[in-house]
């Protein structure tokens, strides 16, 4: 493998129902850091049936560049077609780096692609830089140059290590949503369109799609939320959450909850922070009847305020919160909720 | 019909995470457990047992302490296990671990592969979907429900706000959700039996079509630069209020002096 020969900063310009996914602003606005000191290009990669309408706005966000694979085979996300699109671009334009979202298709096509292609790939990163590997000079080892560093979370949030593809192109990474800042869009920018097709033959690798059910929410996505009021099992059913959304209405904020909620179906899916739900940073985020697990706390510790308040003064959430308030949250957050409209009636 | 399920020992970070004085993690007072959503994907398969009489290989690769997950796979009431451990093996990462366990999996016959989606230790969801590439069979990830219909696997496929129903050709490899189901307790007859149960003990020289320049650390397309345990902001205030009302006033007052409202 000849590393020279692979150039430019590439996103993977993920889409559902013909709308870009805001990760894909997201990764476009750290490839555009990224390929300053690289002096590089970024290229976003488009995949779909239909799609090529939406190169304009990738242009907007900072793409320089639009790669455009559109069949009908690619109409819903699945593995195969979606692989083969997305290796068959890194075969033919080989990139120096390509950024997946962790999300649960990036988590599925990422890992896919990176074996196709024969590289790393790292999982779930939260920071990404150019530097040196060996960060520092080993004696003995050749220390490499514009290495795309990868920064992840382990253990459940308790470690952090920083990843390095030293010998492998391109340098891949799954970034996860919520944590990378997209650009303020330049209206009307435009990039140049590459059209490309690798040709798609299904074959027994393609499955095949019998249903899609997409589920009926018309919340807030609690990843824009300024505030969160964010309930735990000690919310105690999903009837007492009444309180939770009274205090968000009250304080202008929305609804979100930890896993045990959503596990318990007292709440959907898309209102769970955490590890294996969102990651969140609002400015203020009410930790309510949560007992703060590592998996939790990884998903929300970036808060500006966080506010707990829980009965268990030893619960773990309290090692976070900037304030934390031992006591029953069903007297509280009622009283609460009736003093922040007092106060705001004031003014 | 046959399954493998692809099973790792982890250290149980699920509240139980221990640290030293000094702040990093202390692993060895950790207890290793079988990975949740593994465990889930093992309860699958043993649903599969109940009801077509599929035969259930676990396998894992690891240090030899590993046996206890297989052994614990075997008292819920898998049929037959398998260690794949080497000292050449260490260190691998997603590439390299999916390489060496697709090569075991080479070995033997099956219609069906089930892994978990995750391992809580590194959360990368990788090592499935890329053992699944190596051995070019269709990967179904984030798997919700599944059903047998002939030679077709029908599974609800989770994504972010959706499902997908899918149907796939057999033979293929689902990841499992822990969501999946609930896992079934080892039976006091079970773990007699697999006390006394034999292990198949696999070194890298019974692993085929394995290139060396493929597994290991040496083997690894990715090298960590720098790992430390994360350092937390620590604890605020925390407060333990006489009343309702002192807790109400405590909140607003910082809420105000935080120009929250």
């Amino acid at each position: 493998m000849n590393l020279e020969e692979y150039k430019g900063v590439y996103v993977y310009a993920q889409q559902v129902d013909n709308q870009i996914s805001g990760i894909s602003y997201e990764l476009l606005g750290k490839a555009k850091e990224l390929a300053e000191p690289l002096n590089a290009d970024v290229t976003a990669v488009l995949i779909g049936s239909g799609v090529k309408d939406l190169a304009d706005s990738l242009a907007e966000y900072g793409a320089d560049k639009v790669i455009v694979v559109d069949d009908p085979e690619l109409k819903d996300y699945r593995t195969e077609p979606y692989a083969h699109a997305l290796a068959s671009v890194i075969n033919e334009f080989k990139p120096e780096i390509v950024l997946v979202g962790a999300t649960a298709i990036g988590r599925d096509l990422g890992p896919t692609v990176s074996a196709r292609v024969a590289t790393g790939l790292t999982a779930d990163c939260t920071v990404l830089n150019i530097g040196d590997f060996p960060l520092q000079p080993v004696p003995g080892q050749e220390q490499k140059h514009n290495q795309l560093l990868m920064t992840r979370p382990a253990f459940g949030g308790n470690t952090i290590a920083t990843i390095a593809c030293p010998n492998n192109r391109p340098q891949m990474a799954t970034v996860r949503p919520g944590v990378m800042q997209k650009i303020e869009p330049i209206k009307g920018a435009k990039a140049e369109v590459i059209e490309y097709n690798p040709g798609f033959t299904p074959d027994n690798r393609y499955v095949t799609i019998k249903e899609i059910v997409k589920a009926v929410s018309d919340t807030v996505d609690i990843m824009d939320a300024k505030i969160l009021v964010s309930g735990g099992r000690g919310v105690g059913s999903p009837e007492n959450f009444k309180i939770l959304e009274d205090l968000a209405a009250a304080i202008g904020g929305t609804v979100s909850c930890s896993r045990a909620v959503v596990d318990a179906g007292w709440k959907p899916k898309d209102l769970q922070v955490g590890q294996t739900g969102k990651t969140v940073r609002p400015n203020v985020y009410f930790a309510i009847g949560i007992s703060g697990a590592i998996q939790h706390v990884a998903g929300m510790e970036e808060s500006d305020i966080i506010v707990a308040i829980n009965k268990d003064e030893d619960a773990p959430i309290f090692d976070v919160a900037d304030f934390g308030i031992v006591g029953d949250l069903n007297k509280i957050v009622p009283a609460l909720t009736e003093s922040i409209k007092a106060e705001l009636e004031k003014k | 019909m046959k399954v493998i399920v692809c099973i790792k020992q982890v250290p149980d970070t699920k509240g139980g995470v221990k640290f030293n004085p000094d702040g990093t993690l202390d692993r060895a007072a950790m207890l290793a457990i079988m990975n949740p959503d593994d465990k889930a994907g093992l309860e699958a398969a043993l649903r599969l047992k109940d009801e077509y009489g599929a035969e259930v290989t676990v396998l894992t690769m690891g240090l030899p302490k590993a046996t206890d997950v297989l052994r614990e796979a075997l008292a819920m009431g898998a049929d037959k296990a398998i260690l794949i451990t080497d000292r050449r093996l260490g260190g691998a990462d997603t590439w390299a671990t999916s390489s060496t366990i697709a090569a075991g999996i080479r070995n033997l016959d099956y219609d069906l592969i089930i892994t978990g989606r995750q391992a809580i230790d590194g959360d990368t969801a990788q090592v499935g979907p890329q053992i699944a590439e190596h051995l070019q069979i269709p990967v179904i990830s984030y798997t919700q429900e599944l059903k047998i219909e002939g030679d077709k696997v029908i599974v609800k496929r989770q994504y972010d706000d959706r499902y997908h129903v899918l149907e796939a050709k057999m033979p293929c490899l689902l990841t499992a959700l822990s969501e999946l189901n609930d896992p079934r307790y080892m039976t006091p007859g079970g773990i007699f039996d697999a006390c006394q149960a034999e292990i198949t003990t696999w070194s890298r020289d019974d692993l085929k079509d394995l290139d060396d320049a493929n597994i290991g650390l040496a083997g690894s397309p990715t090298k960590i630069a720098k790992a430390s345990d994360k350092v937390r902001k620590g604890a605020g205030e925390k407060v333990v209020p006489e009343s309702p009302d002192e807790a109400v006033s405590y909140i607003v007052s910082k809420l105000k002096e935080k120009h929250v409202i």
